[in-house]
């Protein structure tokens, strides 16, 4: 009984180094491309000197392709995305969590289901809408769009955490004499601080990873990284070593900042539908 | 402890209480009336902002609307007639419908199965748990990116891995059916963590007395969870299941850097489709119909599974604690 106990046990481990093998494996074969100098990359698979040029090269913007200003564009448009949708989602989502009144449930459905909409069914009309009113290609555009991703999630995810939140201790507060703006900002808020910086994270990480808005609505100066990445396919030699490199230079902020939150992830991920 | 709420249900009991509160100070009736409604207006102006564009793609889809005709006539439903009669609508509704049922049931079974294991909480598991979210943190498109370099038939390293095996020159994305499965298999790739997350989290806040009684009464493995396990997890799995399904339904990422929608038209899902016909070919109006098509589809399955969970959640709060 217990021999087949421990066997049991080993054949689990087993399968759960099966899984990860698959779930790591194409990680550590892209750093493994990446780091291959451009004439070895066909002639072996595991052997080979390794060099920095591919990073060099994708880093040092010289296939011509301005990789360095995509990362920083990156940056720049989840920082406004993640920003825009704080300042305008917590009060919303505070609000729902605090007050029933007219039309708050329909509001937060309809912010729902942007999140299960087909991205097209707005960028279409927004590419139009974008070459007429100049915002095409711009930062402002893509931080507007980009409120599909982020604010859906920060509101719900606040309302969650806010709706957590006992009221007795803001009702205390306004017995002290506090108005509720006060209450709101100096109890309320530094409550759900650790929400509040799981939830931005997991947006920027959205906001980050998404492809299809700048894809459509930036072409040079605002493109960000994940349709960087594939301009090193094109050609006809896809240069392996630099998509390889492009591609983990641009995993790198989204993989960082998960680690950070993964006590967070269950509630974020699932919109509050599941807490731990 | 994790428990799952419901969408449809907020507890709201916080503003009863609050009202003996908000009585103290003295803040005219009709402003403390319109306190909630100023806090929600500018979220109200943004959403107002993105359905400004939706609205204004529904009222092309009434339009010929094309880059070659900026002057566009009024045609009615025109543009939808002709979507349902174009066989290579049927053809993309059936590979977006075979993709998002294949991604989601693998990620599944897969997810669920990883969070089993890794619920027996061995040290191995415990070491794997930390990494378990690497793959759903990297972007779709540069996962598609990733196995696409891996793929390659000639130089991938994956036909190296199986030559010892005799299988050296796979054409993973250049038949019909192997670039289906392969953008599946990068689809769960991605997302298996997501449903392994939500299910280990379901898993930890189980209660533990019906499993006890089931080990005294001698059930079996496979007994308990089929009987217990599964029926008490479900409620978590499903909230993981309706994510996933809806959001292969809308697939665009994976299926855009891994094959373009080719060969022929095998992987051109829904959402491609809608790309190519706008972006590429520059009818506007008759892209967008597609999409407005595909919203209306999500949106059903939406309902239709929301509706299920919704039902299973109060069954599951009946089961005894």
């Amino acid at each position: 009984m217990r021999r087949k106990q421990r066997l049991l046990g080993w054949l689990a481990d087993g399968a759960l180094i099966l899984y990860f093998v698959f779930a790591l494996f194409p990680v550590a074969w892209m750093v493994i491309l990446s780091l291959k100098p451009a004439n070895q990359l066909f002639s072996t698979y595991f052997s080979f000197t390794p060099t920095l040029d591919g990073y060099r090269t994708v880093l040092g913007d010289s296939e011509g392709i301005p990789f360095v200003r995509f990362f920083v564009n990156s940056l720049v448009v989840s920082l406004g995305a993640v920003a825009l949708s704080l300042v305008v989602g917590l009060p919303a989502a505070y609000a729902s969590a605090r007050w029933r009144f007219k039309g708050s449930e329909n509001l937060m459905f309809t912010l729902l289901s942007f999140r299960f909409a087909p991205e097209l069914t707005v960028i279409i009309p927004l590419f139009v809408l974008y070459q007429k009113l100049g915002l095409f290609d711009t930062y402002v555009g893509m931080v507007w769009v980009l409120q599909l991703v982020t604010l859906p999630l920060i509101v719900w995810i606040m309302r969650s955490y806010f709706a957590d939140l006992t009221p007795e201790l803001e009702q205390a507060a306004l017995l002290d004499g506090y108005t509720r703006k006060q209450a709101f900002f100096k109890v309320a808020l530094p409550l759900v601080k650790p929400g509040i910086a799981a939830v931005s994270l997991l947006a920027f990480i959205f906001a980050w990873n998404n492809f299809v808005f700048p894809l459509i609505l930036t072409s040079s100066r605002a493109q960000t990284v994940t349709v960087g990445a594939l301009s090193f396919l094109g050609g006809d030699r896809p240069k392996y070593n630099l998509t390889a490199a492009a591609a983990l230079v641009s995993v790198v902020p989204p993989l960082l900042l998960a680690l950070t939150i993964q006590r967070y992830l269950v509630r974020g991920l699932s919109f509050g539908a599941v807490k731990s | 402890m994790a428990e799952t709420t419901s969408f449809t249900e907020t507890d709201h009991g916080a503003a009863s209480r609050e009202e003996g509160a908000r009585q103290v100070r003295a803040v005219p009736r009709w402003r403390r009336g319109l306190r909630p409604y100023l806090l929600i207006v500018p979220a109200l102006l943004l959403t107002g902002g993105i359905l400004y564009p939706f609205g204004l793609g529904l009222y092309y889809t009434l339009f010929d609307f094309s880059a070659s005709k900026p002057r566009p006539d009024m045609v009615g439903f025109d543009n939808y007639r002709t979507v349902f009669t174009q066989d290579a609508f049927w053809n993309s509704a059936w590979v977006t419908v075979l993709y998002a049922v294949g991604a989601a049931a693998f990620e599944t079974v897969l997810g669920v199965a990883v969070a089993l294991l890794l619920h027996r909480s061995s040290i191995v598991g415990r070491v794997l748990e930390k990494i378990l979210i690497l793959p759903l943190m990297i972007a779709p498109v540069i996962a598609a990116i990733i196995w696409k370099l891996m793929l390659q038939p000639s130089v991938g390293v994956i036909n190296h891995l199986l030559k010892p095996f005799g299988l050296g020159g796979v054409q993973w994305t250049d038949t019909p059916t192997g670039a289906l499965l392969s953008s599946i298999a990068v689809d769960v790739w991605v997302y298996t963590p997501f449903v392994a997350i939500l299910a280990l989290a379901g898993l930890r806040s189980l209660p533990t007395s019906p499993f006890e009684a089931a080990a005294v009464d001698g059930a079996g493995w496979w007994y308990t969870f089929r009987r217990l396990t599964l029926p008490m997890l479900w409620p978590y799995v499903l909230v993981a299941v309706i994510f996933r399904f809806m959001d292969s339904l809308k697939v665009f990422d994976i299926i855009y850097a891994l094959t373009e929608g080719g060969p022929g038209d095998s992987t051109v899902v829904l959402q491609i489709r809608a790309y190519l016909e706008a972006i590429r070919f520059q009818r506007y109006s008759f892209g967008i119909s597609y999409t407005i098509v595909l919203w209306a589809v999500v949106y059903l399955a939406a309902m239709v599974l929301v509706r299920h969970l919704g039902r299973i959640q109060n069954r599951a709060a009946e089961v005894p604690k």
